[in-house]
């Protein structure tokens, strides 16, 4: 994508260092998708749509699993703004994916409170149990395994984000049997946010 | 002191609306305030002394009054909630379980600079947090505390969330800003600041979330009392987000006349250390801040009095690392973070980050040379003051800070070409990785 549709970078002079993400199938917002983008762009002021980008951008990951050229194409006209300023936020965050991933994304935190507390022994036995390597989808396309900085719950420590929801507390021990029991309840397997959860102490 | 921002966290409903009105007088401060004039607000504020709690302990009431008033522009509140400093996760537990604080506090902030709209910028992480933001929100909007003439005063305001998306560098006011606009999160060369040129060029406050819900208070119980609580210039309740090797971890509301030795030994607090293992060290202020040793804790936890010992209170994330760690692999964590999360935007955090990082891993896996002490020392002073924001100084401090206070155990592990303190508790098959690359 560039800041011009003429231009195709990737072939003949314009050659960029960059992986281009996907091209991927036709793109546009399922109605109701569409519906909620709108509500969220009526929070700003309407000459200012373009501070909804991440709004959208999360509507189509959610939408597609992951963010196409063809997705950033439909979320630029609809934001009205250009396609490479899409591009420019879509790489430069790191919740956004311009790869496919699995069903469920595991995401260790690995920075120094989780790590303090066994948070790399932890990333060790999802990658034996899962049978990939950080960074990997496996062949089913059930899991994908990340490893993430600081997720902001360091008292519960090892902390793992699941898709949009939360594990924690995790010893490196029981990671065997919370994959298997992801595997049947999915994220009902997880203990969500203890604030949720905690009686007293 | 009793705890006044966090006092019913652990009861099941303190997040709802109305145990916000049963418990805590929902929205009566908004409503005293909206009976004062804005300057008053602000001058109440000011005579508090409250100082911002995101990190810079910047006068809450001065940054308010910087709001350039005249300006036919809008104005806006932006409350940081992108908790993104390693070690914190204080303002997690305030939206969650108090949200309507959070509120009270944006709506009395808008209120006195004169703005109509906030909004309160969250970290993308914080998914199951903004879903409770979101439901309080629909709630006191249908009450009447947020909308159209609020409490009949002819005082407009909306609150509105904002999801970011990964990114540390939100957490800086300006890029926030930038992030909010549907940008890069990349900080911005100041002057101008928010106050006078923020969101979309119209003044702004960029305020903490700790910081708002303190507003609330000074407003009901007074400047004096909010002063009273505290040391000289460093009053108010204090949220203390303690992590790392204690018996405890857990956030701990406290006044900030507590020390830190009490925060992280005390038995209503982190209990000390686990497993019967001596302190090593304490990170206490998010992980930007320079270390202090178990004989430098004896102090009160406030902004001058962690500043006077050679470090800072910062965001108050207390990372506790007990004898079992070894500081060179602490030190190569964090720049690992540090240059993942570097914006990009300046050379001297971008590239100075990565190279720091490639350092530390060749000494922590033995392959270590002495002159890399010094070429380490020499990168993070290249860093340190010559970045656009704080972000570089982060950065440096955790390598200035270690190589400094543990240079024995550097030159240890580039003596045996080991890492001479290799704990249980970490992979030992990660330093075969780094092998590889």
């Amino acid at each position: 994508m560039s800041f011009h549709p003429a231009m195709d970078y990737g072939r003949g002079r314009h050659k960029s260092a960059r992986r281009l993400p996907e091209e991927g199938p036709a793109f546009v917002y399922t109605a109701d998708n569409r519906a909620q983008l709108e509500e969220i762009c009526s929070r700003y002021p309407p000459e200012r749509r373009k501070s909804a980008i991440l709004a959208a951008l999360y509507l189509a990951q959610h939408q597609q699993g992951f963010i196409t050229r063809n997705a950033m194409r439909h979320v630029a006209e609809v934001i009205r703004c250009t396609p490479a300023e899409v591009e420019d936020v879509v790489t430069f965050y790191t919740m956004f994916y311009t790869r496919p991933v699995g069903r469920h994304v595991i995401q260790v935190c690995r920075t120094l409170s989780c790590a303090l507390m066994g948070a790399e022994r932890v990333t060790e036995e999802f990658s034996k149990a899962l049978g990939i390597a950080p960074g990997e989808t496996d062949a089913r396309g059930e899991f994908t395994l990340l490893e993430v900085e600081c997720l902001g719950a360091c008292d519960r420590a090892p902390v793992v984000g699941v898709n949009d929801a939360w594990q924690e507390l995790q010893e490196p021990e029981a990671v065997k049997a919370l994959v298997e029991a992801m595997r049947s309840k999915g994220e009902a397997a997880l203990t969500g946010c203890y604030l949720h959860v905690e009686k007293s102490s | 002191m009793d705890p006044v921002l966090t006092p019913y966290i652990r009861e099941a409903n303190s997040h709802t609306l109305d145990h916000y009105i049963q418990k805590s007088g929902g929205y009566g401060a908004l409503k005293k305030a909206l009976g004062m004039t804005p300057d008053g607000v602000i001058d109440q504020v000011k005579a508090s002394g409250l100082r911002g709690r995101g990190g810079a302990g910047f006068p809450t009431g001065m940054k308010w009054q910087f709001v350039d008033k005249k300006s036919p522009k809008p104005k806006y509140i932006c409350c940081n909630a992108d908790e993104s400093e390693p070690g914190t996760f204080k303002d997690h537990v305030l939206m969650e379980r108090n949200p309507h604080l959070l509120f009270e506090g944006c709506l009395i902030g808008c209120y006195a600079i004169g703005a109509k709209v906030a909004y309160i910028y969250i970290r993308g992480e914080f998914y199951h947090v903004q879903q409770v933001l979101e439901a309080e929100l629909k709630k006191a909007r249908e009450a009447g505390f947020i909308g159209k003439n609020i409490f009949g005063s002819g005082f407009d305001c909306e609150i509105y969330v904002h999801r970011g998306a990964g990114a540390y560098e939100a957490g800086e006011e300006t890029a926030l800003i930038e992030s909010l606009e549907g940008k890069r999160a990349q900080p911005r060369l100041k002057p101008p600041f928010p106050a006078v040129e923020g969101l979309w060029g119209c003044p702004t406050a960029v305020n903490n979330v700790e910081t708002l819900c303190n507003v609330p208070l000074i407003i009901d119980r007074g400047a004096e009392w909010f002063v009273s609580t505290g040391p000289e210039k460093n009053g108010g309740p204090k949220l203390f987000c303690i992590s790392g090797h204690v018996k405890r971890p857990g956030t701990f509301e406290a006044s900030m006349k507590t020390t830190l030795k009490e925060l992280i030994y005390g038995e209503n607090f982190a209990g000390g250390i686990r497993g019967g293992h001596a302190l090593k060290c304490v990170i206490p202020g998010g992980s930007s801040v320079p270390v202090l040793l178990p004989d430098q804790i004896d102090i009160p936890a406030s902004f001058d009095g962690i500043a006077a010992a050679g470090s800072l209170l910062g965001s108050a994330g207390i990372i506790v690392m007990d004898e079992t760690t070894c500081m060179v692999w602490a030190a190569e964590n964090l720049l690992h973070f540090y240059k993942h999360e570097s914006c990009g935007k300046c050379t001297p955090c971008r590239e100075g980050g990565d190279w720091l990082h490639r350092i530390l891993g060749k000494i922590e896996r033995g392959d270590g040379e002495m002159k890399d002490l010094d070429l380490l020392m020499s990168i993070a002073n290249n860093i340190l003051g010559k970045t656009l924001c704080a972000f570089g100084d982060a950065a440096a401090t955790p390598v200035l800070s270690t190589v400094k206070t543990f240079r024995a155990e550097y030159e240890a592990h580039i003596r045996e070409g080991r890492c001479t303190l290799p704990a249980s508790w970490r992979s030992a098959n990660r330093a075969h990785a780094a092998h590889a690359h």
